[in-house]
């Protein structure tokens, strides 16, 4: 407590916070408000533009975005201040994680951003034109003919990735609510757009806008029981009650309890996973890799840092909780995925095991919990973005044929594919070599350090058990019978061809020389004021 | 008794031509070496390759034992370092050798008998394809067994211990095709297993409480070890000489050796590797000489009496030349084993009789190889007979190698035996009875099988002139070749003189190894029993006489015959006893781990597997589709954790 409080008058020492009245500082956000300008500059394209023009536009101001936002983040990273600062009045706190996370989300979008692009691999693209035209007939080839795309999908990307960026540098509960929300919508939309198996994915929206909103509630009753016991918001008020004050603890657990429902619904991790299956399922390809990598990061950082700034001195109570959610995740994940039929549901069970095992770099309050967690959150984004990319590409005539079934035998017809799918589910195994291996060792080791070896003997049960049906896929696709009517890879565009080049270049980067991403990840830690 | 346990401190660094003992190792290695890796481009004069080195090691040997011999007693002992071997923390093990007057002893008798062998296998195996390979073997086997008595501790000696095991298992299964070579080979392999865990485990329990394996080191301290701990080590010892010696209960191996090449059986198998026992014993007397050591030597004189006895009631009953010499030899070492027992008493009677063994058994060896060489390989002595005449001098050679073994007055067995069960008698009390009661039996039954072979084999009538052997040839016996005989002779001389001039000199020579002898004096008179020997030895030879001296012998062995026959045609169930105690345990032990990994290992894994799967199966049916019952599954989740935090809290 006494270190907290000294790091707490440090702070002040060195940096006195910024008076109410000044403008705010936009030096250090402005990634965020590229991103969200942008956003706007999208609808009005979307409004404005003639329809052949549409696609090419939006591609290009959405990749230009997004670099722009990369080239501010890194001209902003070099003459950073150490200690972080905050921004926008102290709502938000730009310290070296958010940095990080930011980094990683742009990263990570644009990876996703070219896979929604992409309309090689599916005339067209994947996103429905009007819900009432059945893909395949004469009226669809017409509607591709005219428009190309439907392009509602970019502005929605960009105000969720607005949201996210936001999210993680949240510095009060209510800036976090309006963040959550920020990003979620956007998803719930792009979840029901697909363009081949409809009700599935219109099935896949409500669901998950159903549950979102559930759990928003969960939130946002959460923020109201700690702001009854704080009396704010900001986390660093709730963090210096917790510490010492005589208030009702009930308040305060039971607040905390909702939070973390919330934000771990967001995250995917068990028992609070069950949408995932369903909506990564319906879900578009694409918007699935976008969803299951940049909202796993968002969402995670959004846990680190309220565990870490808000909760940080109450850890001893919560600690076991989150251990036994961990656990929970971990196992969900593991025995559930082995079952599973369909490709995308398994690679949804094996995120929520992911996700409990984030979960557990999460619960370790310390330096090398935080670091570790980040590192995992970078190469376990881009390993599910070429994932995600390489499953779009085997189709047969009603889009994508995602059964496992089909892939039968898939080696002999495209060993290319074939070695990369294996590689990335090697990676998502934890195989050494991949960059899963150094992400699951730095994750388990900083969990080690902190005193939880059970939880990682654990841990390594479920890896082993996850490693099952990772490992039933390679098989299936080396040593069966191709099956005679199944499906055939399509030859990807550049876009589709660079985002999994990107993913499996940086997965195999991160699992020979993780050093200096490592480095990043452990350049600094949360701001608290 | 001091002067042994002192013997760290009187070790010399060795210099000038001892400094190339090394040369002794290095020779036959280097032959076996150009040998194997030379291939079929050496056959034309690999054999005389494989002989010179030997030769040469032996020329050295020899100018090494003169220089030694210059050298006052107390500086004999001396040792040249070579390097460093192992070095992991506190184990140091030294690759160096010791030259001292018992290892130089050895020396001198495995170059000089294994030249002469060498110089045998030249004509023996003149018709093998092979014949480079099986000299480079032979090399292997003269190198290694140089590094097992040169080694300057137990390390270097059990690398020895291993190189002639392994030299020993590809010679005992030279031909390979046929199936009872490769079962006696691997049968062989797996019994010196067994004994080699015990000369292991005696080495672990030295390193454990004195440190070190050097012999300087080990024999300087080990009599400050408790007493458990001397005897263990002293026993276990014993059980890894058992295992090479052919000793009681690890001797079935030795018999079934002889299916390896005759040359081998004589070398390996009778002369010098299964003396390798009765060496190590010796070696270690500074630890069997302690009083501590008592109950460790009486085993070892049970075992040495005990293994005597079977091997002369076994080589009574068969029918196999070579297999009835082995079993001599079973027999033989367990005098020398006997005598090292003893203790100061016997040590150097224990060599003294390695050495006369080694010059008659390999004569013995190299006529009976001879007589095969000129049989068409048969080796059934029922088939055999009257040969004297068409081989001469095998058969002149052969009979002065079995006077000298059956201890005919004034030939080497004579003086070597004698003093061993003398030394058994002096033994004193109950023990010296019963110890030298059952050597001086053990005589009177030498004799009657050994004379039972001359008779069948060389005297009597030719029983194979109307037979074919196992390949339909006609029998056409002939003397053999040179290179054949000339060994022989050698031998033999060897077998005639070799006791009268080593039983005058070899106790005082070996003294700064094995310390003074200890002459007793036990109730029976040195002259006494030197009669009793020879009067019994005498009726052995006269019962054989009567047996099959005079009748006509059928060339198939009797079926009806009594009960001690049988049971010593069955090896007086040895190989029962083993398989009862060892082989079928074993089967057992591995049949039931084979259940244990099938059901137990197998069974975990799958039951894991299957039960991970079926849980899966039914978590899996949680996953309605229902929104209502996901957001059901989310509000449980959150009252869990809302009420966990708050009992952690409150509770």
């Amino acid at each position: 407590m006494s270190v907290m409080s000294s790091v707490l008058l440090l702070a002040q020492e060195q940096a006195p916070a910024p008076a109410r009245a000044e403008a705010p500082p936009l030096t250090a956000i402005w990634p965020i408000l590229i991103v969200l300008g942008a956003a706007c500059l999208s609808v009005l394209f979307e409004a404005l533009l003639p329809k052949h023009l549409r696609w090419p536009g939006q591609v290009v101001l959405t990749l230009l975005t997004i670099v722009a936002a990369g080239v501010k983040l890194v001209t902003y990273v070099s003459g950073a201040p150490a200690a972080g600062e905050t921004a926008m009045f102290g709502t938000l706190a730009v310290d070296r994680p958010a940095l990080f996370l930011w980094g990683t989300l742009l990263a990570l979008s644009l990876g996703a951003v070219l896979l929604i692009a992409d309309r090689s691999v599916e005339p067209g693209g994947a996103f429905v034109a009007t819900a009432a035209i059945r893909p395949g007939t004469v009226q669809d080839r017409a509607q591709v003919g005219s428009t190309g795309m439907q392009t509602e999908v970019f502005p929605l990307t960009l105000f969720a990735l607005g949201g996210m960026m936001v999210f993680c540098a949240a510095n009060d509960l209510l800036t976090m609510f309006v963040a959550l929300e920020v990003l979620s919508l956007p998803l719930y939309l792009m979840c029901g757009l697909a363009r081949r198996r409809r009700l599935l994915s219109q099935e896949a929206a409500v669901k998950y806008f159903l549950l979102g909103a559930f759990a928003s509630a969960f939130f946002l009753y959460g923020v109201a029981l700690l702001y009854g016991y704080a009396g704010s918001v900001r986390l660093a008020d709730i963090s210096e009650a917790a510490a010492g004050s005589d208030r009702s603890d009930t308040l305060l657990f039971a607040g905390m309890g909702l939070l973390v429902v919330g934000l771990l619904f967001k995250a995917a991790v068990g028992p609070f996973h069950t949408w995932t299956p369903d909506v990564y399922q319906g879900a578009p390809t694409p918007v699935t890799a976008f969803m299951a990598a940049c909202t796993k990061v968002a969402a995670f950082g959004g846990i680190l840092r309220v565990l870490q700034v808000a909760l940080e001195s109450t850890q001893w109570e919560w600690r076991g909780v989150l251990w036994g959610v961990a656990i929970v995740s971990m196992v969900i994940g593991a025995v559930l995925g082995l079952t599973q039929t369909d490709v995308k549901r398994m690679i949804a069970y094996s995120s929520v095991a992911h996700a409990g095992f984030l979960l557990i770099g999460s619960i370790a309050v310390t330096e090398k919990g935080l670091s570790s967690t980040l590192f995992y959150l970078l190469t376990y984004g881009f390993t599910t973005i070429a994932t995600f990319g390489v499953i779009s590409l085997v189709r047969d005539s009603s889009g994508e044929a995602t059964h496992l079934s089909q892939w039968a035998g898939l080696a002999k017809r495209s060993p290319l594919l074939a070695a990369v799918f294996t590689f990335l589910l090697l990676a998502l195994a934890g195989i050494p070599l991949t960059s899963g291996f150094v992400g699951k060792f730095v994750v388990f080791e900083a969990a080690l350090s902190d005193g939880m070896g059970p939880l990682v003997v654990v841990a390594l049960v479920a890896s082993a058990v996850a490693a099952f049906f990772y490992l039933r896929v390679i098989v299936l696709m080396y040593f069966s019978e191709p099956a005679a009517d199944g499906p055939t890879v399509t030859v990807p565009g550049a876009f589709t061809t660079a985002a999994i080049t990107l993913g499996v270049i940086i997965t195999l980067l991160l699992g020979i020389a993780p050093a200096f991403a490592l480095d990043w990840a452990s350049s600094g830690v949360f701001a608290i004021r | 008794m001091t002067g042994t346990i002192n013997l760290a401190a009187e070790v010399q660094q060795a210099s000038g031509i001892a400094n190339l003992a090394w040369l002794l190792l290095a020779l036959p290695a280097l032959g076996a070496a150009v040998l194997l890796i030379a291939g079929r481009r050496a056959d034309k004069w690999g054999h005389l390759l494989g002989s010179a080195t030997v030769i040469a090691a032996f020329v050295y040997a020899v100018l090494l034992f003169f220089d030694t011999t210059s050298l006052a007693a107390d500086d004999r002992t001396r040792e040249a370092h070579l390097f460093d071997w192992i070095s992991i923390h506190s184990l140091n093990v030294e690759f160096g050798l010791r030259i001292d007057p018992l290892s130089l002893t050895f020396v001198l008798l495995i170059t000089g008998v294994g030249s002469l062998i060498h110089i045998y296998s030249i004509g023996y195996m003149s018709d093998d394809r092979d014949r480079r390979r099986f000299f480079a073997y032979l090399n292997l086997f003269v190198s290694a067994m140089l590094l097992l008595v040169l080694g300057n501790g137990f390390v270097t000696l059990y690398f020895g211990w291993e190189g002639v095991g392994l030299a020993s298992y590809l010679l005992i299964g030279w031909y390979q095709g046929k199936d009872f070579a490769a079962t006696a080979a691997k049968k062989a392999f797996l019994m010196n297993r067994v004994g080699d865990v015990g000369l292991a485990l005696a080495i672990f329990l030295m390193f454990k409480n004195i440190g070190s394996t050097q012999y300087s080191v080990v024999f300087d301290k080990i009599g400050e070890q408790s007493t458990g701990v001397i005897v263990a080590i002293g026993i276990l010892l014993l059980l890894g000489a058992c295992g090479k010696s052919g000793q009681f209960p690890l001797q079935a191996w030795l018999p079934d050796a002889m299916a390896g090449p005759t040359p081998v059986s004589a070398l390996i198998h009778a002369a010098t590797m299964v003396t390798a026992g009765v060496y190590l014993i010796a070696r270690s007397n500074p630890l069997y000489s302690l009083p501590q050591a008592e109950d460790a030597r009486l085993v070892v004189m049970i075992v040495g009496a005990v293994t005597l006895l079977i091997g002369c009631v076994i080589g009574c009953a068969y029918d196999d030349f070579k297999k009835v010499l082995a079993y001599s030899t079973v027999s033989q070492i367990g005098y020398m084993i006997l005598a090292v027992g003893l203790g100061p008493a016997g040590y150097a009677f224990g060599i003294l009789h390695l050495l006369t063994h080694g010059f008659f058994k390999a004569g013995l060896f190299l006529g009976a190889g001879s007589v095969m060489h000129g049989m068409n390989d048969e080796g059934d002595i029922r088939r055999l007979g009257g040969l004297a005449r068409k081989m001469p001098i095998t058969f002149i050679t052969w009979t002065l190698g079995y006077l000298a073994l059956i201890g005919f007055p004034f030939l080497s067995g004579y003086f070597s035996k004698d003093a061993i069960i003398a030394a058994a008698f002096s033994e004193g009390g109950s023990r010296g009875w019963v110890f030298g009661g059952i050597a001086l039996l053990g005589a009177g039954l030498t004799a009657f099988y050994m004379t039972r072979l001359l008779i069948l084999v060389f005297l009597g009538k030719p029983r194979w002139e109307n037979l074919k052997s196992e390949d339909g040839r006609a029998y056409h016996p002939h003397e053999s070749g040179w290179t054949m005989t000339l060994p022989m002779i050698v031998l033999a001389v060897g077998s005639v003189g070799a006791g009268a001039v080593l039983s005058g000199m070899l106790p005082e020579w070996l003294s700064p190894t094995l310390g003074e002898l200890v002459e007793e004096h036990g109730p029976l008179s040195h002259t006494v029993i030197a009669i009793l020997t020879v009067a019994i030895s005498a009726i052995g030879a006269g019962i054989a006489f009567a047996l099959f001296g005079r009748r006509e012998q059928p060339v198939t062995r009797p079926q009806r015959v009594s009960f001690p026959v049988r049971a010593a045609r069955a090896d007086l169930y040895g190989n029962h006893l083993n398989e009862a105690l060892f082989a079928r345990p074993g089967v057992w032990l591995t049949r039931f781990l084979v259940f244990v990994d099938n059901r137990g290992v197998d069974g975990l894994v799958n039951g894991i597997a299957a039960g991970l799967g079926g849980s899966s199966g039914r978590l899996r049916r949680l996953q309605t589709g229902f929104v209502r019952s996901y957001a059901l599954s989310m509000l449980g989740g959150s009252i869990l954790v809302i009420a966990a935090l708050l009992m952690v809290r409150f509770a």
